[in-house]
């Protein structure tokens, strides 16, 4: 582990910067800089083909992940036969071109253009000093050395009556928890503006006044009362200290860097985790998304970006305890004690109740080798196949939908295929939320010209945002998608949009499948009474995204978690076939996965049914394979599910639960039943970083690491495994997969790795997509999108070209049948849940950094029809009451809810929003159905608001009523 | 039947007492006509009344006089008499192509429109085709307008040549530089010629939406538009079939919001779609990626209302006004002190001297000229020694001067050319719009350099930063604000030397320096 942090390559280092972004082009352009000659696509800029000659030209305003735009004036270069002194950001390189970028015009025109900065930039400016601002250093560089205009060190820099030890002016803002914007320093640039616009794609900064009165501002107001949503990528382009990081301002200037992968979303991140100190003393001052990152190309979201001091947080629990029963006090114990207390509790149960009594679960937080090591676990040292994930309850009827589909359990993109995409069908997910970094690649391609049909019950951003409009808004009712997806295709069907050539060469079960969706049932007609959809409306996004050159079809959890969420994903692989839209760029069925390794967990064969790579269990054949490398025989039989274990718990089969890394008390559907279920339970070992609510129920607390401490790999949505490295040795004293490997040692099966690494060399050895996959592989690519084997050495962006992987496309029969959950007189409102940006899932992270200054709480959003008819104002706390229980909420009355739906997060464990879902749950997956929960909502009474909000804030209330 | 009067309802009569005296006459019965202004400034509000001859002018009527005349009686107007307007030497003398139709025709009036010759342009254009009405326009040499003077016909071709679904129009109607006035009095007092000339433009590049981009400090003349395209789009001139001839042109008139820098094309169209008016590094140049990233032709309002003469009367006729590169007409405009101010049309090639004292009839204080800013405030400082320069693009140019828009503002001899040349660096440090470092840092240094200048310290010192400066601002500003604002700086520096020693001289002589 140590040793990947002393790679030379990982000492800090900025990532280079070719000033101005690659140029895509067949022709080539011989250009002679200097005296060098290169050999560019036509259209590069001068500047980036300098810098590709070597030639570094001096620039402020050019960074590459922006478009150029010609302000600073520093770049200026002479080209043979042109007029003047061009900017060479600006100008496009052409056959034969000849530049100078060191006559003496130019030299003295920078020198003298420095001298203009130089005369507004502070003398004392702290950034130049520590580091972080480029103005003195550029200023040496290009010899500007005399400011002859004086030097108003501090005409725009007054001391703050309020801070004038910091010597900071008025405008100083300070307001975001993250970064400060100090305008003494800002050269006007723009790269902030254009970053927020061309990047995040938010546009909420913009120039303010003219000429030397220009400043930058967020919208006339603070940076926290603005439209910004923090996702950093402003800080990251400033030339200067005027926006900067505050744990740069705290820590300094970092002294070396680690590449890694962010641990939130499925998008997957990579990030520069930039550091000081070394060893136990090393703290990250900030984390900087990759310019090399497959996933996100330089870009991040306030999550990743700076949403990691959590990992440090005094909630966080470094000593293993135990305890004898739920209702004493933990214990600390050391860890040898701890894994002989839960080895032996798990044997005695075993001993007790049989082989089938214990099991575990897996969590998508963790890296694919953590994962594989507590299947194996449960495989070979508990002996029985009782181990699932947490993806059970988001993506499960994604993996078997696609597999029954095409035959691989996973999307067939990569991100970047979006750049391709004509028309985006968009359904049940909410991007510049829950995947923000995708949701900003996503708007970038619309704000291009690209259209896109929202189907969601929410008016979410995608349906008008700044510079973004979709085509279609389809407000599904929640529990009807299998009847929208089926009025597509029937259209698709009915008015012969479909690809005829597509399905005849590559889809079996074709006219089944058309007499099918040709029936009248399926009609948007027929179907409007449960979709509440316009037919027309229906009609003409389905001509729509049938017509498009390019289709691709993008989904989240409001396709996944419902009663037919597999039926769904079927649904929706069907209308990719009719159209052709698949096995090329642009195209395609794309999962937004939650967890950053969700797609990782069900490779490793965190499903009872599954041994890693998606290979049933009671295959010979394969149980032979690890049978033999693990010298135990494997149970032929698929052992139990999440939600089957809560109920032989209950029942009184299963006793004992190792969980890892999920907080299946705050995030399982019907909270009562998995407390039930917990509490008679023996033995319940938990493995995190927080006492989280289920180790309210747990015997033996296992601490778990950070991100920033586990050597492993993390595979996203588009499949790509990417390297989480270590920034410091595990807080807690082990890794986890060692904690692991100690418990199955302790359980009579010895299991031991020297690295992390050892445990991927196994994974590939076994599982034939990850066949060329290792950490001096992804170490020397980046990162590798699976299948990677002999016929795709460097992985594989785009799956199912020219030919399915399970042979031919398999069109499924999808019929639609209404979930048992419906609104009706006493719960007459439908209850939908989501994400919002600042917070992510149970907040477990995010609840413990300044993230919740934007979300402190969460809030049931309701119509204002609704809201009226039961007097509900928003900040009202509210009563939600389903068939299985009742919480209390605060009201946000909304227009983006349609009458009839309320919606909410569930970021709190003080809102319990899963203590009113149901048990209701996908027919072949048992994903839960969160999206649908049929509810009345009303003021809440007294005692329930005293309950939520404790007596001071009722106080509060009282008086303001 | 009540005797017509006709009244000009431009801003620049109206701001004199136009509308008084158009009230008057219609409170004795006239029958009043509101036109556009003839550009006799000096002699507004000129009055017409029909005569078997023509139109009689009457000059500086007052409402007073007005109340007094009746259909029978203008005796008390009689002093005011200038003649036939047409004869008058000051119009005689012009050649009226551009502006031929101003101060005649009703500006409401379709139907006056058409029968002063309107819309003959475009029955040609939709006749002749695309090519070969670019080809005329090329042919008839006209180049733009608004001050940079680049070929119409060219800039058309390169538009027409880009294959692209969605093209634009855009005319820039954001005549900020100070004594400039043309496009505006042309669209208050003749605006179907506007809307014509896009509608031929967009027919000849392929464009079917066009964009009038009009400064908000004109709000005559936004009425006037937006009445003239309503009327327009009413008779079918406008819409999805023009005329009949099933071309599509759509028009809409967008106000700024004051900025100067907005009348910079690339800014123009930042400011169209609707962002911060900021200027564009070119390239891409709008033919090529314009409004939204399409196609565009942008061209000033005189370029565009003088393409319906070319249509009418073919691009060659055009071509034989002019000298050298520059061939057609200029409308100028007369302004400062001066004391015949107005609108001159004139083919190229007269000379500065015969426009400034022959129609100008020199300053109206009358002292003698001691200078001349010709193009706007960014234009060069000409002096009375170089009145023989020919009103022609080069020649300016090898003055180290410009043409411009063709605003002529003219200062006596009380002028402080350094304090001129420091307005010019305050000018552009209050319009720049603060993008590139030479223009938005360099014209607030520049007027702190002008400040030490004209307060004698450090006179010399400060003299060889202001010529740094100035080279910093032309070669390495972004757009032609901040490169030629040292324009009229140097120009001052160079003609008029002394006013920046004075300070120091004073000085000196106070102090009683030895040197």
């Amino acid at each position: 582990m140590t040793e990947t942090i002393q790679r030379p390559d990982a000492w800090f280092a900025p990532e280079p910067d070719w000033g101005t972004p690659a140029v895509e082009a067949t022709d080539l352009a011989t250009v002679t800089i200097d005296g060098t000659t290169v050999q560019v696509p036509v259209g590069t800029s001068v500047m980036r083909a300098a810098a590709q000659a070597g030639i570094e030209i001096p620039k402020l305003c050019a960074t590459d992940s922006l478009d150029p735009f010609g302000s600073c004036r520093m770049c200026l270069v002479e080209v043979d036969g042109a007029r003047g002194t061009p900017a060479s950001c600006t100008t496009r390189c052409t056959d034969n071109m000849v530049v100078s970028t060191k006559t003496d015009q130019v030299q003295r025109l920078r020198r003298q253009v420095m001298e203009l900065y130089l005369s507004d930039h502070p003398e004392d400016c702290p950034g130049c000093e520590r580091g972080n601002c480029e103005i003195q250093s550029l200023a040496t560089t290009v010899g500007a050395a005399e400011v002859r205009y004086g030097r108003p060190a501090h005409a725009r820099r007054e001391a703050d009556q309020e801070a004038p030890a910091l010597g900071r002016s008025a405008a100083y803002d300070s307001s975001n928890p993250y970064f400060d914007y100090d305008p003494s320093s800002c050269i006007v640039c723009s790269r902030c503006v254009r970053a927020c616009g061309e990047i995040q794609g938010t546009f909420a900064l913009t120039v303010d006044g003219r000429g030397l009165g220009s400043t930058i501002s967020p919208g006339g107001t603070d940076f926290l009362s603005s439209e910004c949503v923090s996702c950093g990528a402003c800080v990251q382009a400033c030339p200067t200290s005027a926006l900067q990081e505050k744990s740069l301002v705290e820590l300094g200037m970092p002294t070396r860097s680690v590449d890694t992968t962010c641990a939130y979303c499925g998008v997957g991140c990579s990030f520069r985790a930039e550091v000081r100190g070394e060893g136990e003393d090393t703290q990250v001052v900030r984390m900087i998304p990759s310019k090399a990152g497959g996933a996100n190309e330089g870009h991040s979201c306030v999550k990743g970006r700076f949403a990691y001091g959590y990992a440090s947080h005094r909630d966080r629990q470094l000593k293993p305890m135990v305890r004898e029963s739920i209702d004493q006090p933990w214990r600390e114990v050391s860890w040898e004690e701890a894994i002989e207390t839960a080895a032996t509790g798990l044997k005695k149960l075993q001993e007790k109740y049989g082989r089938g009594a214990i099991g575990g679960i897996s969590s998508s937080r963790c890296t694919n080798e953590e994962v594989y090591v507590v299947q194996k676990m449960v495989r070979a040292a508990f002996g029985n196949n009782n181990v699932d994930t947490c993806a059970r309850v988001c993506h499960s009827p994604t993996g078997y939908g696609l597999n029954q589909a095409f035959g691989t359990s996973a999307g067939t993109q990569d991100f970047k295929s979006v750049e391709q995409a004509d028309v985006v069908l968009l359904i049940g997910a909410n991007p510049t939320d829950a995947h923000p970094v995708f949701g900003s690649r996503l708007k970038r391609r619309l704000r291009e010209g690209a259209q896109i049909i929202v189907a969601d019950p929410r008016r979410i951003e995608l349906v008008r945002s700044p510079h973004i409009e979709a085509a279609y808004h389809l407000p599904v009712l929640p529990g009807s998608n299998v009847a929208f997806v089926n009025a597509m295709a029937h259209v698709i069907v009915t008015e012969d949009l479909y690809d005829h050539d597509f399905l005849a060469e590559r889809c079996e079960n074709v006219e089944d499948y058309l007499g099918f969706i040709a029936r009248a049932e399926n009609s948007p007609e027929a179907a409007q009474e449960a979709t509440g959809l316009d037919p027309q409306m229906v009609r003409e996004a389905a001509r729509l995204y049938a017509n498009a050159a390019n289709g691709a079809i993008y989904y989240g959890l409001g396709v996944t978690e419902h009663s037919q969420g597999s039926t769904m994903v079927m649904g929706m692989a069907n209308l990719a076939m009719l159209t052709g839209n698949l096995g090329r760029e642009g195209v395609g069925v794309n999962p937004l996965r939650g967890q950053n390794n969700v797609q990782g967990s069900c490779d490793m064969g965190s499903f009872p049914h599954e041994l890693p790579g998606y290979r049933h269990i009671s295959r010979p054949e394969v149980r032979a394979i690890y049978e033999e490398l693990w010298g135990r025989t494997l149970d032929p039989e698929p052992g139990l599910r999440i939600p089957n274990m809560f109920d032989s718990a209950i029942a009184g089969s299963f006793r004992g639960l190792y969980v890892q890394g999920e907080d299946i008390a705050q995030s399982d559907p019907n909270t009562q039943h998995v407390e039930a279920a917990l509490r008679s339970m023996e033995m319940v070992i938990v493995q995190d970083l927080f006492l989280n609510e289920t180790a309210r129920f747990a015997h033996v607390f296992l601490p778990g690491t950070s991100f920033l401490e586990k050597d492993g790999t993390f595979t996203n949505a588009e499949r790509r495994i990417n390297r989480v490295r270590p920034v410091f040795s595990p807080r807690q004293g082990k890794d986890e997969w060692q904690i692991t490997c100690d418990l199955a040692t302790a359980l009579g099966y010895p299991m031991g790795y020297a690295a992390s690494s050892e445990i991927m060399d196994e994974i590939a050895a076994t599982t034939p997509t990850f066949t060329g996959v290792s950490f001096s592989r992804l170490d020397a690519e980046g990162s590798l999108q699976w299948p990677v084997n002999d016929a795709a050495p460097h992985g594989t962006p785009t799956m199912h070209v020219g030919e399915f992987v399970r042979g031919k496309g398999n069109l499924v029969e999808t019929v639609y049948v209404p979930t048992t959950e419906r609104s009706n007189r006493r719960f007459p409102l439908i209850l939908t849940t989501g994400r919002i940006l600042s917070q992510y899932n149970v907040g477990a992270q995010t609840r413990r950094t300044a993230n919740n200054t934007w979300h402190p709480e969460d809030v049931l959003e309701i119509h204002p029809a609704d809201a009226e008819m039961r007097g509900i104002k928003t900040g009202d706390l509210v009563e939600v009451s389903s068939r299985v229980g009742t919480t209390t909420l605060r009201a946000e009355v909304s227009l983006r809810m349609p009458a009839g739906v309320v919606y909410t997060t569930f970021h709190h464990p003080v809102s319990g929003a899963n203590v009113v879902t149901t048990d209701n749950s996908d027919w072949a997956t048992n994903c839960p159905e969160y999206k649908v929960t049929a509810v009345q909502v009303g003021v809440a009474t007294e005692r329930e608001r005293a309950k939520h909000a404790g007596e001071e804030l009722v106080g509060s209330e009282a008086g303001s009523r | 039947m009540s005797t017509r009067v006709y009244v000009p309802g431009d801003a620049a009569a109206i701001s004199v007492g136009a509308d008084e005296v158009a009230a008057a006459f219609a409170a004795q019965g006239f029958e009043v006509v509101r036109t556009g202004s003839r550009g006799m400034l000096w002699a507004e509000p000129l009055v017409e009344l029909d005569s078997a001859d023509g139109r009689v002018g009457f000059a500086g009527v007052t409402s007073a006089a007005a109340a007094q005349a009746a259909s029978t009686d203008w005796a008390s107007l009689e002093s005011m008499s200038i003649g036939l307007v047409d004869q008058h030497p000051w119009m005689a003398a012009q050649r009226r192509v551009t502006t031929a139709r101003l101060g005649v025709v009703d500006p409401a009036s379709i139907a006056d429109y058409e029968a002063h010759g309107g819309w003959a342009g475009l029955r040609r254009a939709l006749q002749i085709g695309p090519a070969a009405v670019v080809e005329e326009v090329i042919t008839s040499g006209l180049r733009g307008r608004g001050g940079a003077g680049f070929p119409a016909g060219i800039k058309w071709r390169t538009v027409a040549e880009q294959d692209s679904e969605v093209k634009f129009v855009c005319c820039n109607f954001d005549e900020g530089d100070s004594g400039t006035f043309a496009d505006r009095m042309v669209v208050e007092g003749d605006p179907f010629t506007l809307i014509e000339g896009m509608i031929i433009a967009g027919f000849a590049v392929g464009a079917r939406e066009g964009l009038v981009y009009v400064r908000s400090e004109y709000p005559h003349a936004v009425r006037a538009l937006r009445r003239a395209v309503e009327a327009a789009y009413t008779h079918g001139y406008l819409g999805a079939d023009v005329t009949g001839s099933g071309v599509a042109f759509d028009l809409d008139v967008r106000v700024g919001a004051g900025a100067y820098i907005c009348g910079e094309e690339s800014a123009m169209l930042e400011s169209l779609e609707g962002k911060r008016g900021e200027v564009r590094a070119k390239p891409p140049i709008p033919a090529i990626s314009g409004l939204f990233g399409k196609p565009t032709v942008a061209n000033n309002v005189l370029t565009l209302c003088t393409v319906p003469m070319i249509l009418a009367d073919g691009g060659a006729a055009y071509a034989e006004y002019g000298v050298d590169r520059s061939r057609g007409t200029q409308v100028f405009q007369l302004a400062g002190n001066i004391a015949r101010g107005g609108l001159v049309e004139l083919p190229f090639g007269h000379t500065l001297g015969e426009l400034v004292e022959s129609y100008g009839g020199g300053t109206r204080s009358g002292r003698p000229v001691r200078a001349v800013q010709v193009g706007g405030p960014l234009g060069a400082y000409v002096a009375p020694s170089q009145f023989d320069l020919p009103l022609d693009y080069e020649a300016f140019a090898a003055a180290d001067a410009m043409l411009g828009h063709g605003g002529v503002v003219v200062f006596d001899d009380t002028v402080d050319m350094a304090k001129m040349a420091r307005f010019a660096l305050e000018f552009c440090s209050k319009e720049s719009c603060g993008k590139c470092t030479p223009c938005r840092v360099g014209s607030t240094r520049g007027v702190e350099t002008m400040d030490h200048i004209l307060a004698g310290r450090d006179i010399d010192r400060n003299l060889v930063l202001l010529d740094d400066l100035c080279e910093t601002m032309t070669k390495g500003s972004l757009c032609a604000m901040g490169g030629l604002t040292p324009m009229p700086v140097q120009s001052a520096l160079r003609h008029w030397p002394e006013d920046f020693h004075a300070a120091g001289a004073a000085q000196h002589a106070t102090e009683g320096d030895p040197r």
